[in-house]
């Protein structure tokens, strides 16, 4: 074809070429917000809840163990899940506490305090930490996360549900 | 001439599977002077094609449980980037999808299109208008709230009301004798796989013979 001039056939070929990939276009990037929508949500912080009360816990180096639930909805559904840890007074100070979390860093077994060894153990692959959460042994590759925390005056213990890293 | 890359691959690829043949056979075909009537079937096939995928995207978020149903359509439309878009396609795709079959079956009727040879090209479309209002049926339950409850409820109840078979149909419809979680899954199944593939295999057959015996010449003033 020399001419400049569409004819029918090219012109009703190009319509249907512009045309489709505009309705395909429409439809695809919207398809692709969609299903990642879910992998773009923030992770968001819970609420700060209250572990227990400082009078309560009269020994220094002991740790004391707490639990809390989380409900998190996820879509159209709500799900509880458990955390936990231990609080260990460093000193008389009210204030000078370790809150550590119980998740272990390895693979996320919970770790058990062991009077006799005094050691945080691991059931899981056998990994041991100290009371202050550093790793004694096994494979975990970093001490055991710790909580953000507040005493009030009465003594009660407040932390922000979201495990923070030694250092 | 030097042919370009994409000419030899495409000359390799058409070595192999016909691609040449395939063009003539199926798209270049020659027609009868029609009008915008004839294209009602090709809209049946795109709304066809269209109802399946953005259903298969309702998918990953539609859960058919009674529980979860009506949350999840309303997590779709409300928190789901673009679900009120897949949805809203979906539903109104739906209704319209039922209109166009619809006014194909009675362009062909008014055209005679029906006659020798296309009988069972007729006989096909029947199969897939009795199979798109399935789809309807089934697919207008799912959201599992008030409405569509109560619907398929009364729809069921007429379906009961056949003579001697009644209870029988009644019962396998709804999956026992009361609307429960059984009905809401059979629905779902029924909604997503065995309907689309009755559908997709008629309308694999509706094309064959269509390309097999061409499009009918509209009647002139001797018919
Ligand atoms: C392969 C094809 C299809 C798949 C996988 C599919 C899937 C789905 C799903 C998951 C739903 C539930 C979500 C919702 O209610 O919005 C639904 C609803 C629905 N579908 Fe389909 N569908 C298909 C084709 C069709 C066709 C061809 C029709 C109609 C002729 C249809 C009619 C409906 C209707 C009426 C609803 C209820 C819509 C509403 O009330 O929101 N579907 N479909
Ligand atoms: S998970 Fe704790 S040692 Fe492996």
């Amino acid at each position: 074809m020399s001419s400049k001039e569409l004819n029918r056939r090219d012109f009703i070929k190009l319509t249907s070429a512009v045309t489709g990939g505009i309705m395909a276009a429409g439809l695809g990037i919207p398809i692709v917000g969609y299903l990642i929508d879910p992998a773009l949500r923030e992770d968001k912080a819970g609420k700060p809840v209250v572990v227990g009360n400082i009078n309560d816990m009269t020994e220094i180096g002991k740790p004391y163990p707490f639990s809390f639930t989380i409900t998190k909805v996820n879509g159209w559904e709500r799900t509880a899940s458990s955390y936990g840890g231990f609080i260990i007074r460093k000193s008389d100070d009210p204030k000078d506490l370790a809150v550590l979390s119980s998740r272990c860093t390895h693979l996320s077994c919970r770790v058990n305090w062991h009077e006799e060894s005094k050691a945080f153990q691991c059931p899981c692959h056998d990994a041991k930490f100290d009371a202050d959460g550093k790793v004694l042994d096994g494979p975990p590759p970093e001490p055991l996360g710790r909580f953000e925390f507040e005493v009030a005056e009465d003594g009660a213990i407040t932390i922000i549900p979201v495990e923070v890293k030694e250092g | 001439m030097q042919s370009t890359l994409w000419q030899k691959i495409y000359a390799w690829l058409d070595e192999r599977l016909g691609l040449d043949n395939m063009y003539t056979g199926l798209l270049d075909r020659p027609e009868p002077l029609g009008n915008w009537w004839n294209t009602l079937g090709s809209a049946s096939l795109f709304l066809f094609l269209l109802q399946g995928a953005t259903g298969i995207f309702l998918t990953v978020y539609y859960t058919p449980s009674p529980d979860h149903a009506y949350d999840s359509i309303q997590y779709i439309m409300n928190d789901v980037a673009f679900g009120w878009l897949v949805r809203g396609i979906h539903h109104w795709g739906a209704s319209f999808m039922v209109m166009v079959v619809f006014i194909h079956m009675l362009r062909v009727f008014i055209t005679g299109s029906y006659k020798y040879p296309r009988e069972l090209t007729w006989l096909i479309g029947v199969g897939l208008l009795l199979m798109t209002l399935g789809m309807g049926f089934t697919g207008y339950l799912l959201p599992w709230h008030q409405m569509a409850y109560w619907a398929t409820t009364v729809a069921t109840q007429i379906a009961g009301s056949v003579p001697f078979l009644g209870e029988f149909i009644l019962k396998a419809l709804r999956g026992g004798p009361d609307l429960s979680a059984l009905t809401l899954q059979r629905f779902f199944a029924a909604h997503i796989w065995m309907l689309p593939a009755a559908l997709a295999a008629l309308i694999g057959a509706h094309l064959y013979l269509i390309i097999k015996h061409g499009e009918s010449a509209y009647p002139d003033k001797e018919d």
